[in-house]
């Protein structure tokens, strides 16, 4: 090793410098800011208070933490369920109709996310398209109410991260050693028993970054459960939002902010525990 | 005697129909002769209206202008970043990686609220500034990732050749180093680009009352009233992503034919 290997990187100080200033302060300054108390009006008042944290075992919050949870798991679950089998699919096909296939998974990446979210809207309404289609198709007499509740966030969540499990299973499934699986098959395994025994966990650490990938950001989207889920589907992320434009109430707002983030690091915790890996970039 | 089944192909077939079947729909809906949700015939008449909404054109220059400033800034910083610490050995190294990567880990709404408290703490107007700050700060984890890992696919007897041979160290990063990881950094803006043209949670929070930006316009639409106006702009949007695609592609299987590699298939960041 020489010892220019040794020296702090002078080329690295801008992009450190960066990180310190507009990453672990701000995230800093919230975490103090949610030990403080509120101000009668606006912002916050500097002395220390566990108020925020205190209130936040109330009943009306503890729902909302469940159903946020509860549809984190949910999505994380169809998209795995969706996901893994169209992978697996995928990494079979010839290589030109392979790349053909994740690229048009990319492609609605490239548009705006609202507007996708808004195509559900179309589908969804009660004089939508998928009403009207079975309407006409003498299936329903009423319309049904699709839109607004809690199936039509889990439908938004499902269709807005699904790429990213796609993705990630995707790279694990195609290093997977092919050869592997027809050991497998000639030493008497059926189709079934090779692809659980050995395909599923020779590709767990890609299923694992894909679960953390969908689970992490499906708490705090809550421009999905606005828009499918009316008032009745509170995230976190609307309940955060709320705080802070709503109620004005900062210091709840940040506390609520450190309870998300203190989630994401356990779940980012248990992801290198189950896999092995040490740094962050394995998931990604 | 191997069975053949088009069942994979058809499960292919089925998730990609899902996929595109809300834009398909925003498309169709764009050439509605009504503001309902049932056909009313054909017509062009939603594209005369967006061209002739200011509000829309206002925000949708705003996005671009934020997302080439944040994207290009963030190049710069991320990929002088993964060369400065590319093979170096310092304490705290790990961790600051880590931290550097928090912005596109913890999810969107943390760094809003956090940027919302900080930014009002300095005092800083809200506006172009402070998105352009709070965007640049998660773009720069796209190109770090990606040059990192193109950079630890490379031979370390490269640049120290150049070395040997009486280079400096800038000249080395312009002559030898830039040019190997260049794909990479064009990738990883490409992507942090994307990421911020299409940001709605993190500008909500630090966006001013005089700036707009395409995806907070479009939500405020859709919060208020329906507005086909945004479902012509989609179509243009997304005609201008297919035919980018499609000329990308076309150049990529030119390129093959006259010997260069096969495209690789699209992934968000490259592994080594």
């Amino acid at each position: 090793m020489n010892k220019r290997q040794n020296r702090f990187p002078v080329a690295a100080v801008p992009f450190l410098l960066w990180t310190v200033v507009f990453v672990a302060v701000p995230l800093l300054y919230i975490l103090c800011m949610s030990f403080l108390k509120r101000a009668q009006t606006w912002g916050v008042v500097a002395e220390f208070s566990l108020d925020s944290y205190a209130r936040m075992f109330t009943p009306t919050y503890l729902k909302v933490y469940a159903q946020s949870m509860w549809l984190a798991v949910l999505t994380t679950l169809f998209t795995l369920l969706i996901g893994y089998p169209f992978s697996y699919f995928v990494s079979r096909l010839p290589e030109r109709r392979r790349s053909l296939v994740l690229l048009l998974v990319v492609v609605p990446f490239w548009t705006n996310s609202l507007v996708r979210i808004y195509g559900w809207m179309i589908l969804l309404r009660s004089q939508g398209v998928i009403n009207t289609l079975l309407i006409a198709l003498g299936v329903i007499d009423t319309p049904l109410k699709l839109l607004y509740n809690f199936g039509a966030v889990l439908v938004g969540m499902i269709y807005a991260l699904l790429p990213f499990m796609i993705l990630s299973t995707y790279s694990a499934i195609e290093k997977l050693d092919p050869s592997l699986v027809e050991a497998a098959r000639d030493l008497g395994a059926g189709r079934w028993r090779a692809f659980w025994t050995v395909t599923v966990p020779m590709t767990r650490a890609g299923i694992m970054a894909g679960c953390v990938l969908v689970f992490i950001p499906s708490v705090g989207l809550f421009f999905i459960s606005d828009l499918l889920g009316g008032a009745k589907t509170m995230l976190l992320g609307n309940l955060i939002k709320n705080e802070l434009l709503t109620a004005r109430d900062w210091p709840m707002g940040a506390a609520l902010s450190v309870v998300m983030m203190v989630m994401t690091l356990l779940v980012i915790g248990i992801y290198q525990k189950c896999s092995g890996e040490r740094g962050l970039e394995g998931i990604l | 005697m191997k069975k053949r089944t088009f069942l994979p192909e058809c499960y292919i077939l089925l998730v990609l129909l899902l996929l595109y079947l809300p834009i398909a729909v925003v498309v169709a809906y764009s050439f509605n002769d009504t503001k309902l949700f049932h056909w009313a015939g054909f017509t062009f008449d939603w594209y005369g209206k967006l061209m002739r909404n200011r509000s829309i054109i206002d925000a949708f220059f705003n996005s671009l202008k934020l997302a080439a400033l944040s994207s290009l800034s963030a190049a710069v910083l991320g990929t002088v970043g993964a060369v400065g610490v590319s093979r170096r050995h310092f304490r705290g190294r790990a961790s600051l990686e880590n931290l550097s990567l928090i912005p596109i880990m913890v999810p969107e709404i943390i760094l809003g609220m956090a940027y919302l408290a900080f930014f009002s703490f300095l005092r800083l107007p809200m506006g172009m500034l402070t998105l352009t700050l709070a965007h640049t700060t998660f773009c720069v984890p796209y190109i770090f990732v990606n040059v990192k890992a193109r950079l630890t696919g490379l031979d370390p007897a490269i640049t120290e050749a150049a070395r040997d041979l009486g280079a400096g160290g800038i000249r080395v990063f312009f002559d030898i180093t830039l040019p190997l990881i260049l794909p990479s950094v064009m990738s990883g803006t490409l992507l942090a680009f994307a990421m911020s043209m299409d940001d709605v949670i993190i500008s909500f929070f630090t966006t001013g009352v005089q700036t707009n930006t395409l995806p907070l316009q479009v939500y405020s639409m859709l919060k208020t009233g329906v507005t086909p106006e945004v479902n012509a702009l989609c179509t243009v949007m997304l005609g201008a992503v297919f035919l980018l695609v499609a000329v990308g592609r076309l150049a990529a299987s030119l390129r093959r034919g006259l010997g260069g590699s096969a495209p690789k298939p699209p992934q968000f960041f490259e592994k080594n």
